[in-house]
């Protein structure tokens, strides 16, 4: 048995599976903090209104206090769970990077739970939308630390590939498929933040109606429509008025859903036009063309997740912020964001640039990666 | 016979010396509001805290605009713009902002820099008193309040238009403390009248600030007697 098969650990694999769905959760409770405008609703840190986090009464956990208060304690429990896993990974992996990976998640949770108290014993509101986007990056690490610990990863460096000779237009096809998700998940990586950033100025909504903008297709922010759309503004929970900037902010938003819907859309064509393609001059039983099935159907789901998260974009506009629906709409961020990132991993994992000379008739699969080379775990 | 053709002017001197050469006066005016401002909103997350819903008969709305029959708007502050450090702040009564029913009252209030604002919690539940200033120098707090907890006192060293005040557990809760580095300043009540006393004779730009509709200015001199300043917003 190679030393790649004997990484596979299934209890430990199951084991940050159920930690990355808890992360996701925790997502969610720390979105429905900002939702509901609770951030703040605990003035001290780590204490909770001066009792010790894990005794403070349940008959207090009213109003903001129950979100801010329950995404401690959940945050707390991932935390445990990621020392678990690290430690778990440390004793059990013998692989070095992914050791090392592990306690990067462990630093990342870490400094996400200061980053939270900070934000709430410095008064940094802009910390919020730090610690908004470094949620996401550590749910990614998780995922991924989910997929490294798969039998499917650990079984990948032992696939083989049939020799086929016409293989270079799909290669290219691949390459530039490859980066086409990668450029798609950086914006999507921006778009989040764009969000986050949004959902930070405690104005409530800056523009009221979708798709148009104020009535218009590009709204007018002089500063007489802007304290006139305050003026007429009747808002419950937003401290602030808007600006002009606030609106500019969530016309790029729009604009890059846009573009985050045509990248994914072209994602899902090249898959497809490199199934064709592989089709073409591979048989059916070719690894290539099972991959490049996975791969258009990976696609499609990320393209419906799109969709989803467009439509429930529009949703929170319709429903004046409701807060469930904007929470739902950044948890569906960041399943998009996810399922970019980790088709990267798997595209670029099994990547290496081509050797001068190669043996005759090696195909790239369709998630744009050439043949698992010797030694590559 | 010197003497008393001197006396008379000795005395008209000394009449002179103990009566003010100048004399401050009030300025007096009535803030209208022309147009139909938006509808208030009810306080819908406010019925939905089992807390809160327990303290109110009828769900409470929103009350950015408060306008009499006859158009008169509340809750407008006026004040001399420009005029600072003539704060006596700190020789003034403190100013009571309170909690009650999970709804911060006044909403609209105006202190000095110097001056104590106190705080209160008159409900029976929790509430966490955060006050976001912008200016540097005025200083940002969040602090909790338990119910039965003694009042929390503040004091902002430079002036600002309507620092928010805020509960983050009830964020429906807002209060606006406008802060002035003079005592010459006043807001708008329910008739839609200002008093601003006792104001030296000088002109001045007098501003009236509502928090939705945005300020405005006028020009005025102050001589020794009171004078009339009525101000028009409007709804466009």
């Amino acid at each position: 048995m190679n030393a790649t098969a004997q990484n596979y650990n299934p209890w430990l694999h199951r084991f940050i599976v159920v930690t990355a769905i808890a992360t996701f959760l925790l997502l969610g409770s720390g979105g429905m903090v900002t939702s509901h405008e609770a951030g703040m609703s605990v003035p001290d840190w780590p204490n909770t209104y001066g009792y010790n986090m894990f005794l403070f009464p349940v008959s207090k956990w009213m109003g903001g206090i129950f979100y801010e208060h329950t995404h401690r304690l959940l945050a707390s429990g991932i935390a445990f769970l990621t020392t678990v896993f690290v430690v778990w990974l440390w004793f059990k992996d013998s692989r070095k990077w992914m050791r090392w990976l592990g306690v990067l998640a462990f630093v990342l949770v870490a400094l996400q739970g200061v980053l939270g108290g900070l934000r709430v014993t410095l008064h940094m509101d802009k910390l919020g939308i730090v610690h908004g986007a470094l949620a996401q990056l550590f749910f990614v690490l998780v995922c991924a630390q989910a997929l490294f610990t798969s039998r499917w990863w650990q079984n990948v460096a032992q696939a083989t590939r049939l020799p086929d000779q016409k293989n270079s237009q799909n290669a290219a096809g691949t390459a530039a498929l490859r980066w086409l998700v990668l450029a798609t998940t950086v914006l999507i990586f921006l778009q989040l933040i764009l969000g986050a950033t949004m959902r930070h100025q405690h104005a409530g909504l800056a523009i009221p109606d979708f798709p148009l903008a104020y009535g218009k297709i590009w709204p007018d922010t002089t500063a007489a429509a802007v304290a006139h759309y305050n003026t007429n503004r009747v808002e419950v929970i937003s401290e602030n008025p808007i600006t002009a900037g606030q609106i500019i902010l969530q016309m790029a938003h729009r604009i890059v859903a846009v573009l985050v819907l045509i990248c994914v859309g072209a994602v899902t064509f090249c898959s497809r036009r490199c199934q064709s393609a592989e089709r073409a001059i591979a048989p059916p039983t070719h690894v290539g063309g099972y991959e490049s099935k996975v791969a258009v159907r990976l696609s499609l789901f990320w393209l419906a997740l799109i969709v989803v998260q467009i439509a429930l974009g529009a949703w929170t506009i319709w429903s004046n912020k409701a807060a469930d629906v904007a929470t739902a709409h950044v948890l569906v961020g960041a399943l998009a964001l996810v399922t970019g990132a980790l088709w990267c991993v798997v595209a670029f994992r099994r990547w290496r640039p081509l050797p001068r000379v190669e043996p005759a008739g090696t195909l790239p699969d369709a998630f744009g990666a050439h043949p698992a080379m010797a030694g590559n775990k | 016979m010197k003497g008393v053709k001197v006396l008379p002017v000795f005395l008209l001197l000394a009449v002179l010396a103990s009566a003010p050469l100048t004399r401050a006066a009030d300025i007096i005016g009535t803030i209208t509001l022309k147009g139909t401002p938006p509808p208030e909103v009810p306080y819908t997350p406010l019925m939905d805290n089992p807390d809160c819903a327990a303290m109110h008969k009828t769900t409470p709305t929103t009350h950015f605009y408060v306008v009499g029959p006859e158009g008169e708007l509340a809750d407008v502050v006026v004040s001399l713009k420009g005029v600072t450090g003539k704060s006596t702040g700190t020789s003034q009564p403190p100013v009571l902002l309170d909690q009650k029913g999970c709804l911060y009252t006044p909403q609209i209030l105006a202190i000095q820099t110097g001056q104590k604002l106190v705080v209160r919690n008159s409900d029976h539940c929790i509430h966490n008193v955060h006050c976001t200033p912008k200016v540097a120098g005025n200083e940002e707090h969040n602090d909790a309040q338990m119910p039965g907890a003694a009042d929390l006192t503040y004091t902002f060293a430079q002036p600002e238009m309507f620092i928010t005040f805020k509960c983050d557990v009830h964020p429906w809760m807002f209060a606006w403390v406008s802060v002035f580095d003079s005592p010459w300043f006043g807001v708008s009540g329910t008739d839609g009248k200002f008093v601003i006393k006792n104001v030296p004779p000088v002109k001045y730009t007098v501003e009236a600030n509502h928090r939705k509709l945005g300020a405005q200015t006028q020009d005025v001199e102050v001589k020794d007697s009171d004078v009339t300043v009525n101000f028009t917003f409007e709804v466009k």
